[in-house]
């Protein structure tokens, strides 16, 4: 088995570690967890599952944060 | 006489004045801007963040959103389904539901496109959002749009970032006239005098980004807009004198030697 798999992480091509959380990915790019919002696969990652939700070979995931605007 | 709250949704605010975070020279000059308008709300925008840096600093690091209120915005805009998305996205990271609804349409004039606005005001509010919504300054899509449950009626009143004040003033006060719910120009405010035109004609609050950003010292302009529209409003509710076609002597002229 692969150790590693491809996901597409805000329109970009990024490499994880099997089995990876997203709780992994997070503290793997030194995120602040409580400060951003995460969605795989147009769908919305609530907070409190961070940690349980795991990666797919293949998944898109969207990471943002509020900046500033009108 | 001490003037009533605004309330949206339930919420409770002593300013009628809410600002944007966009376009300033950094989050610290905001945040100051911030603390001189006197603003209880600020808008802002959802983004991905940039993975390559994750040391980018961050707006919650410098406007707390436990004490002031996060508006999140859906600018940028172009379909329901994007609007969606992205107040979704927004709810998760906030963890509140009241949102600004934005959905554009000619990136020349960003006039809001009143059919997907109406499309997707009924998606957010069926999702348990509560839907303030920027529109066009008709008094028709004003009513449908409330009929529909939004929290507040946020019109134009120029194209947004452009300064130019209030161009239809007709329409504006006849939103505000028909609306049961609060009435916010948002968009197209370039000083403190339009401000207060906009909150003598009876609007509840305003909502100003660029007009506070992009003055010479916009720290000084936030706080021109403070006191432009608590002088708007007091003039609102004072109630001006009516106008005469000719002169109206201020002296007596009974006693003149």
């Amino acid at each position: 088995m692969a150790k590693s798999m491809n996901i597409t992480l805000n329109g970009k091509r990024h490499t994880v570690q099997n089995n990876a959380s997203i709780a992994d990915l997070l503290t793997g790019l030194k995120l602040p967890l409580a400060k951003v919002a995460v969605e795989r696969n147009l769908c919305i990652v609530p907070r409190s599952t961070f940690e349980s939700v795991h990666l797919s070979d293949g998944d898109r995931i969207e990471i943002v944060r509020f900046i500033g605007g009108g | 006489m001490q003037d009533k709250p605004l309330i949206i949704a339930g919420r409770e605010f002593q300013s009628r004045l809410i600002i944007g975070t966009g376009k300033y020279k950094g989050y610290a000059q905001n945040a100051a801007a911030l603390a001189a308008s006197g603003a209880q709300m600020v808008t802002v925008a959802m983004r991905r963040v940039n993975v390559m840096n994750p040391d980018e600093p961050m707006l919650v690091d410098f406007i707390d959103p436990k004490s002031v209120t996060y508006l999140p915005n859906t600018a940028g805009c172009f379909t329901g389904e994007d609007a969606v998305r992205t107040l979704r996205l927004a709810r998760e990271a906030g963890g509140w539901s009241l949102v600004k609804l934005e959905v554009l349409s000619d990136p020349k004039h960003l006039y809001p496109d009143m059919e997907e606005t109406m499309r997707a005001a009924k998606m957010l509010i069926e999702d348990g959002f509560e839907v303030m919504v920027y529109c066009t300054d008709d008094p028709v899509f004003a009513k449908k749009l409330e009929d529909l449950g939004c929290v507040a009626i946020m019109p134009l009143g120029a194209p947004i970032g452009s300064g130019l004040g209030l161009q239809n003033k007709v329409s504006i006060r006849l939103i505000v006239e028909q609306s049961t719910v609060p009435v916010i120009v948002d968009a197209g405010v370039g000083t403190a005098s339009e401000a207060a035109e906009a909150m003598e004609l009876g609007c509840d609050a305003i909502i100003t980004n660029t007009a506070i950003a992009e003055a010479q010292d916009p720290i000084r302009m936030a706080r021109a807009m403070k006191h432009a529209v608590m002088a708007g409003r007091e003039a609102y509710l004072a109630g001006r004198m009516a106008k005469k076609r000719y002169a109206d002597p201020s002296s007596p002229l009974a006693g003149l030697i």
